[in-house]
This record gives structure tokens, C-alpha cells and sequence, in this order.
């Protein structure tokens, strides 16, 4: 039997340089998921976009041969004219992208946009386009698909989009979808309702998928075959079972043991020490209001923190984990002193040990320098947190002009040690950052970060944009800094596995509030809270026998109100956090 | 609706601003020493000619010269009543010229409306003229389409605007039997309205039109031509181009949407700029327009006819931006829901 899409001897190049994809071959048979692994660089994207000729303008198909089979004959995808092309994009091979916000055009009703794939292909007229579309959106999950229909992509939630993203490109019932990481700008648990209505439409149709991903655990839920890439060639291919029970590629192997995960060993963890704390917030709330356009109608609050008491002990690592708007990213501002919170709540900083507490949001002017220089702050998106007109070494010594601190030379010796400490050397430091690569210029705001000589660092979701592989080098650097240096760290994170391998003390936000809190060995071994076991639950593993389960997800992923009796919450009465074990909060009605 | 009730606000908000500026061209055009009459007085009486000077005194209390500025600038508008009652802008009184000693509205008369006629044409040819080769350059970028659009635009920025227009009458007359100068012939002078006072005047716009617009319109290009690149490089292009649009159903549907939204707010901004950019072009043509008017009343201190002008160019360009700004919203659903509860 011929394979519904088959690739063969495929390389891409970019102008007159060498090939980025080189002699790439893959083959999908219809009804089968191949996922397409590999990290930034590999050449995944581009070795499925040049099915449908989607390329940058300055890529060019060196060669190849791209064979579409199908009941109505067989199509050369490499040999056809633009416009054949054209009939195929869309119709029999349709497309999911990465972001769901900026995949769609703003300015067009999402049911248009998804229509178009009907009356271009169709030519359906708009009342049979739309009554289609209809019952396509019902399929993919909109609880109002006439409401949806006549929304701007703005006005949806991401998973909403993505979910209007699946709908346009099922719409004209394609024999293949290819699938171009689709879930990675989402939340976890949004992304295992993603996978799982993938599949199930995949289920439903019989059409094939290409799924491109960087993460083992969605290949291990998602896909039959597996491809993995490396600096545009493949390394090794086969069945999922195969690659992900016996990784036979020593690349393979890397991707897995770098990949962390979520430990499942019955183990107790010992809470954070209760002294000598260096970071207490104690009753932080922080609500924000939302003016509302007419005059006549009440201003909206939002309750960004309600009631966050957080401790961190010096030396420690407590994580704060939680999907977008859960308060999080609040919540490390507020420490740092660059929000106010609402009256009533207090943050203390003891810079040494035994030293009087001071109150971060009634500082004097003295105290505020030098609590700017014992807590310092490592951003998530190293490409825009560094200056691309500023050399390494003017960002690095930049703290220690603002401070006063040491001559030109001293400044200049600091950070070449800096430098050293996190794993790069000295003579980078007159180059600018675009001369980095992301895990490099991660290690670079690390060591700016050090420059002050800090007891606290904020890391907001430090290592998110990285592949997995820089992702671990980041991760053990902090680990050996913190040895070595005692430093305290408040890490903001989304991802659970990240957290359980580097936090002694994990709080789960949601929607401003925290609801479980626990040493991660706890947390991950015994949740008590439906909403950390959805989070738990969500995260895909590279382990074929151990898919995401989706009615768990279901359950403590929704609106509070669906929760338990004992756990649920409005606006107006909410459960306090009550300790069930030693250092094991869980916020519920007793 | 909502966009009934934007332009209410979007209309009062112009009123409003409409007052402010006509506060600061008062004072603005009050600032210099001295005005046309206190000029006229000194001068008369150095060369000793008193009746002139007994004309110029009457003149000042009649106007209201002689009274504090505030006083001048409410009598002005309309606010408060003159020697002669109630006789300002809002009573359709504009005041009088002491350069050409004839009341303004008489000065400017059919140059009102004929600036209008010419600028509106100019605004139609610019984006007559940039949408098509910006969207054009944008789409075949780096290719000779571009650079020959972009070749064309630079020179229309770079020739001065007489130099174009004293070409184009030559050839325009020698080759296609064009009329030189004016925007009538001379015979519809002072005529009313008809078909063939029309016909002539749009024969004679042909060559200003040309001639204000062309600059603007390689400006415009430009901007539409870097706006289009920009979008072009968006992910929703590539949503589109996978759906399998064709790439100029997809150019015009998706990313020139986007990008006309900088486009539709720079019509606020054209009107100025060409109604005292074309002064130079007007005098140079002999454009019955207002510009040169505009320069005279300026250079003479002569204060009403200026404050008039002046307040013409404010309320065209107001009404232009107000026009835009509807249009964005019209256009922009982000703009419009604005503030909306999700």
C-alpha cells in the first residue's frame, strides 16, 4: 500500500547557502499521526511547510519529490503549477500554526475567515458556508457557535482560537492536516483539550496528520510514527513505540534525558523552614478595575492576588506555578516592589540574616537602593530583555555605574568572572547580544543578574522559550549558582515539571488565589486540589502507556463551579487554605 | 449604534476644538506689535496726511481695535456684541480686509470653495495613484516593480512643484491642448454655475491636481508600500496562503486591510499640508485658490482676513481627521470595541 503523503530525498536551502533540511524523508499513511521532532534549527517547520510550498521567499526546494496519493489518483506536490497548488492548500491539505492570536487576521469575523475556506474551494454561498461552519464549530467545542461565528479574534481566549484555527482547516474535510506546534503557545491544560480534540476529529474524518512539535509528550499522545530531526537531517525514524521505549539515536537519547519530568515516586517532602525567611508577603491582594465603556454600568474588578501569603527561606526555591492570568506574574511584582499591593497586605525583605525585616512598599530612598541591589530579576524572553545596541559588557557593568560601585577596571573584572560563573568566557564580553544563541543570552542576563552580588532572584518563567535540551543547562546553572551563592529564588513557572526538579516549595495559583501549596515532592505524589490534578494530569509524558487523561483535566480545569462542593469558590466566599499534612496546604472547606 | 453615537461625540469633540484654535489663531496672529491700522495711522501721520489718519481712527473704534484683546476675540466670534451688535463668525460676518478695504467674505468669496475643489481633487489623485504602487511595489518587493515605483516616487518628491507645473503647462498645451493658468476661463468669472462653466473647470484642474498631488502621493506610497512589507511578514498571511487564496484575493482581503488604517488617518493630515504647500504652485499657476490670499493677509498684518483663512484651513482639516477617525472605526474592529467587556 502506497502511503497517503510520501517525501522523499527532500532539501531545502536558503539563497546560495548550504541546505538547511538535507535528504529528509517521511511518509504518513492516511488515518496516522507522524510527528516531526526536533528542536529550534532542526528544519521540522520548514520540511512541512515545503509540502504546501509555503516557504520564506528566499527558500528554495533544492530537491525532492513530494507525492500526494490518494481514491482519486496521485498528485506530484513537488511537479504541480502554483494555481493546482492552490486547489490543494486548504482543501485536501490543510494547515494549524503556532499562534493562534496572530494566525488570524484581526480585523475579520472568525466566521469569515473560516467560511472562505468553503467558498474558495466549494463554491458555497454564504448561508450553505455558514451552516457548515456552524456545525464544524459545535464539533470543535464552542459552547455558542453562532456567537462565535460573528466574533473578532480578539474577543476568544487563546485555546478559542486555536479551537476556530482546527475548524478552518477541518472545515473542507482534508485528507491531511498538518500540524505546526500547535499547542505550544498554549496553557497545559488547554493543550491537552487541544490534543485530545485533534485526535478525535482525526478519529472521526480518517485523515492523516503531520504533527510538528518539540515536545516527547505530545508525540508520545498524539502520533503512530515519529521523525526526529536534527540540523535539518533526520536521525532516526519509526514507529513512536519504538523511538520512545528504545531510543536508539544517541540525539534521541539526549532530547530524552533532557526533557524533565514529573516525578511519580511516593515521597514526602520536607516544607520550607519557617526562619530566617527572606521574602514574606503576607495578605498580598492586588485588584485591578476595569473601566467599563459606558458611563451607566459598574466598573469590572479584577482580582489579580487575594490574600497570596507567600514565605521564602534564604537559600530556598519557592515556585509559583499557574496558567496566563492566574496571578502569578502579579505576584513577583509585587515582591519586588514594582506594583503596589491593595492596602492591608505587607512584603518583608531581610536582606542578611537576623537583620531587621524591610517593608518593600515603605521604603526610604536608601532602603530602596539597597534592596534594588540584594533582589534582582531574570526575565523569560532573553531576545528582548537585552539591549541589541549595548555590548555585554556596558549591560553587565550597567548596575554597577547606576550603584556607584567600584572603578571602570573592577567593574570590567567582575563581569569577565561573571561571565566564567555562568558557563561562557571572558572575551564575548565585546560582542553585542544578536551574537548569542537563546540559551547563551539566558546565561548572560543570569550573570547580569549577579552583577549586584543579590540574596533574591525573581525568575519569571526563565527558561519557557528555550528548547529542552538549554532548558536543563539553564536549569542545573541555576541549581549550581544557588549552591555556591545561597541565593534565594522566587520562581514563576507554568510548567510543573520544570518546577518539580528545581523548587523545594510549590504554591498552585489560580485566578489570583493560591490553592494548593506544598514541597513538590507532596504536591506531585498526593494533589489533593482538582485544579493541580488537572495540571498534573495535562502534562503530557514521553511514555506511550501513560496518555493525558482528559476527564481528569476536565474536571479541575473548568470554572471553579464545577469543582467539588468542598473546594468551590465565588467572588464573595472563598475557602482558606487549610494545612491537611505538615507543610501541605490545600485551600477547601473542612 | 455604536458608531452613531461615535460620531455625535467624534462631532462635538470638533466643535470644542474648533473654539480652542480659534482662540489661538487670535492670539497667535494678535502676537506681533502693532496692526494694520496702528501701521497705517503712523505712516499716514509721519507723511502728515491727517484725514487719512481720521479715517483710520474711525475704522479702529469701528472694528473694535481699540478695545482689550479678549474683548476683540469674543466680539470677533460672536460671543459678545460689538459697536454694532452681534456681528462675528457665527453671524456669518467675517469682518473686514483694511489691505483690499472690502469686507472678507467679498476677498475670498469663490477661492473658498474652489480650494476645496482643488484640494479634494488633489487627496482623490494622491490615493487614485499610491494605493494601487504601494500595494503594487509592496507585493512584488525587490523586483523592478518596486524600484521603478520607488524610482518614480523619489522624483515626484524631489522636483520642486513649479518646476513640475511650468513643465506640465508646456507640454499639456503643446500636445493636448491643455489651458494655461486659472481654474476657469475667464469668461465664467463672476458667472453662475453651469455645464460648461463646469467642464472648464475640471479641464483647467487637470494640471494642479497633478502638479499638488504628486508629492503627497509618493509620500503616501512609500508609507502604504513599508505598512504592506510589514503586514506581509504576519503569520495570518500565511493562514491565508494556506487556505489557498490566490495572492491577489489575499493581498487586497487581509493585509492591505491592515495596512489601510495609517493610510485613511493621514486625510487629516494631507489638507493642511497641501493647502499651504500649494501656495507657492497657486501663485506660480494662477490658481484662484486661497493660498496667495493667504500670504498677502499675512504679510499686511491684515488681521481679520488672515484669522479668517486661518480658520478655514482649521475647520477643513478638523473636518478631514473627523472623517478619518469615523472611517478607522468603521474599518477597525479593535478600535471599535475598544473598552468593551469581553
Amino acid at each position: 500500500m502506497t502511503a497517503l503523503l510520501s517525501v522523499r530525498d527532500l532539501s531545502i536551502g536558503f539563497g546560495a547557502g548550504e541546505p538547511v533540511v538535507r535528504d529528509v524523508n517521511f511518509d504518513v499513511e492516511a488515518g496516522q499521526t507522524l510527528a516531526l521532532v526536533g528542536e529550534s534549527g532542526s528544519g521540522k517547520t520548514i520540511s512541512c511547510r515545503a509540502v504546501l510550498r509555503i516557504l520564506p521567499r528566499t527558500a528554495q526546494i533544492r530537491s525532492g519529490v513530494m507525492q500526494l496519493n490518494t481514491s482519486k489518483g496521485s498528485v506530484a506536490l513537488s511537479e504541480i503549477s502554483e494555481r493546482e497548488m492552490r486547489g490543494i492548500r486548504g482543501n485536501r491539505i490543510s494547515m494549524i500554526f503556532q499562534e493562534p492570536m496572530r494566525s488570524l487576521s484581526p480585523l475579520h469575523k472568525i466566521g469569515n475567515q473560516v467560511s472562505e475556506v468553503l467558498w474558495l474551494h466549494r463554491g458555497a454561498s454564504e448561508s450553505e458556508a455558514r451552516k457548515e461552519v456552524l456545525s464544524q464549530f459545535e464539533r470543535v467545542g464552542f459552547p455558542d457557535p453562532a456567537r462565535a461565528y460573528d466574533s473578532y479574534p480578539f474577543e476568544l481566549s487563546g485555546g478559542m482560537r486555536q479551537r476556530a484555527m482546527i475548524a478552518m482547516a477541518m472545515v473542507s474535510k482534508p485528507e491531511l492536516l498538518i500540524a505546526d506546534e500547535p499547542t505550544t503557545a498554549l496553557d497545559v491544560t488547554t493543550q491537552a483539550q487541544v490534543l485530545g480534540l485533534i485526535k478525535d476529529l482525526q478519529k472521526e474524518t480518517g485523515m492523516a496528520l503531520v504533527l510538528v512539535t518539540h515536545d516527547l509528550g505530545v508525540v508520545a499522545n498524539m502520533a503512530e510514527h515519529v521523525v526526529v530531526m536534527h540540523k535539518g537531517r533526520v536521525m532516526e525514524a519509526g514507529s513512536a513505540e519504538l523511538i520512545l521505549n528504545a531510543p536508539a539515536h544517541p540525539y534521541t537519547r539526549q532530547l530524552f534525558d533532557a526533557a524533565p519530568e514529573i516525578p511519580d515516586k511516593e515521597a514526602v517532602g520536607i516544607p520550607m523552614p519557617n526562619e530566617d525567611l527572606i521574602l514574606d508577603m503576607k495578605d498580598v491582594c492586588k485588584t485591578y478595575t476595569m473601566r467599563s465603556s459606558r458611563g451607566w454600568k459598574a466598573d469590572k474588578l479584577i482580582y489579580a492576588c487575594r490574600g497570596v501569603d507567600l514565605k521564602l527561606a534564604r537559600g530556598k526555591t519557592l515556585a509559583v506555578v499557574g496558567e496566563s492570568g492566574s496571578g502569578k506574574t502579579t505576584a513577583a511584582r509585587i515582591a519586588l516592589g514594582a506594583e503596589l499591593p491593595d492596602p492591608g497586605g505587607e512584603v518583608l525583605f531581610r536582606a542578611a540574616p537576623g537583620e531587621d525585616p524591610i517593608r518593600v512598599h515603605q521604603m526610604t530612598r536608601e532602603e530602596r537602593t539597597a534592596f534594588q541591589r540584594k533582589a534582582q530579576m531574570v526575565f523569560q524572553d532573553p531576545y528582548s530583555s537585552l539591549s541589541p545596541r549595548m555590548r555585554i559588557q556596558d549591560a553587565m557593568t550597567e548596575p554597577l555605574e547606576i550603584h556607584n560601585i567600584g572603578t571602570t577596571s573592577e567593574r570590567r573584572d567582575k563581569a569577565a568572572e561573571m561571565l566564567e560563573r555562568v558557563g561562557l568566557n571572558a572575551g564575548m564580553l565585546k560582542r553585542y547580544p544578536h551574537a548569542f544563541s537563546g540559551g547563551q543570552r539566558q546565561r548572560l542576563s543570569i550573570a547580569r543578574a549577579m552583577m549586584l552580588d543579590p540574596s533574591l532572584i525573581v525568575c519569571d518563567e526563565p527558561t519557557s522559550a528555550l528548547d529542552v535540551s538549554v532548558q536543563e543547562q539553564i536549569l542545573t546553572l541555576l541549581e549550581r549558582l544557588q549552591d555556591s551563592l545561597n541565593l534565594s529564588y522566587l520562581f514563576i513557572s507554568h510548567d510543573l515539571a520544570v518546577v518539580a526538579r528545581i523548587a523545594d516549595e510549590v504554591a498552585v495559583m489560580r485566578q489570583g488565589l493560591v490553592v494548593e501549596q506544598a514541597p513538590p515532592e507532596t504536591l506531585f505524589y498526593n494533589p489533593r486540589h482538582p485544579y493541580t490534578k488537572a495540571l498534573i494530569a495535562a502534562q503530557p509524558e514521553p511514555d506511550i502507556n501513560r496518555p493525558i487523561d482528559l476527564k481528569l483535566v476536565a474536571l479541575g480545569a473548568g470554572s471553579p463551579d464545577s469543582w467539588d462542593d468542598a473546594f468551590r469558590f465565588s467572588d464573595t466566599m472563598i475557602p482558606s487554605l487549610v494545612e491537611m499534612e505538615p507543610g501541605h496546604k490545600v485551600r477547601c472547606h473542612v | 449604534m455604536i458608531m452613531l453615537r461615535y460620531a455625535v461625540y467624534r462631532f462635538f469633540t470638533m466643535l470644542l476644538t474648533l473654539l480652542v484654535v480659534s482662540m489661538l489663531i487670535f492670539v497667535i496672529i494678535n502676537l506681533p506689535p502693532g496692526d494694520y491700522l496702528s501701521n497705517q495711522i503712523a505712516e499716514l501721520q509721519s507723511s502728515g496726511q491727517s484725514a487719512g489718519v481720521a479715517k483710520a481712527e474711525f475704522l479702529r473704534k469701528e472694528y473694535a481695535l481699540d478695545r482689550p484683546m479678549w474683548e476683540q476675540y469674543l466680539i470677533w466670534v460672536g460671543f459678545f456684541p460689538g459697536p454694532h451688535g452681534f456681528e462675528g463668525l457665527l453671524q456669518g460676518n467675517y469682518g473686514w480686509s483694511f489691505e483690499f478695504d472690502r469686507p472678507v467674505a467679498d476677498i475670498v468669496g469663490d477661492t473658498l470653495w474652489l480650494t476645496v475643489v482643488v484640494n479634494l481633487a488633489a487627496i482623490l489623485f494622491v490615493y487614485a495613484v499610491a494605493l494601487p504602487l504601494g500595494v503594487m511595489a509592496a507585493a512584488k518587493s525587490r523586483t523592478w516593480v518596486d524600484y521603478s515605483t520607488a524610482f518614480v516616487g523619489y522624483l515626484g518628491l524631489a522636483t520642486p512643484n513649479f518646476l513640475l507645473a511650468l513643465i506640465l503647462f508646456y507640454y499639456g498645451h503643446r500636445y493636448l491642448d491643455l489651458p494655461i493658468g486659472g481654474l476657469m476661463d475667464p469668461v465664467y468669472e463672476g458667472q453662475p454655475m453651469s455645464w460648461d462653466k463646469m467642464k472648464s473647470i475640471l479641464v483647467h484642474l487637470i494640471v494642479p491636481t497633478f502638479v499638488i498631488g504628486t508629492s503627497g502621493a509618493s509620500a503616501m506610497m512609500q508609507r502604504l508600500r513599508a505598512n504592506m512589507l510589514d503586514e506581509l511578514g504576519k503569520p495570518y498571511v500565511e493562514t491565508a496562503i494556506a487556505k489557498g487564496m490566490s495572492p491577489s484575493r489575499m493581498l487586497t482581503k487581509y493585509p492591505l486591510r491592515v495596512a489601510f488604517n495609517p493610510f485613511v488617518a493621514d486625510i487629516g493630515n494631507l489638507l493642511p499640508s497641501m493647502v499651504s504647500g500649494s501656495v507657492l504652485v497657486s501663485v506660480v499657476l494662477g490658481l484662484q485658490t486661497i493660498g496667495p490670499t493667504l500670504l498677502t493677509a499675512l504679510k499686511t498684518q491684515d488681521q481679520f482676513l488672515s484669522a479668517f483663512i486661518l480658520m478655514f484651513v482649521a475647520l477643513l482639516t478638523l473636518i478631514g481627521t473627523m472623517i478619518s477617525d469615523i472611517l478607522l472605526v468603521m474599518l477597525d474592529p479593535r478600535i471599535r470595541y475598544e473598552g468593551r467587556e469581553a
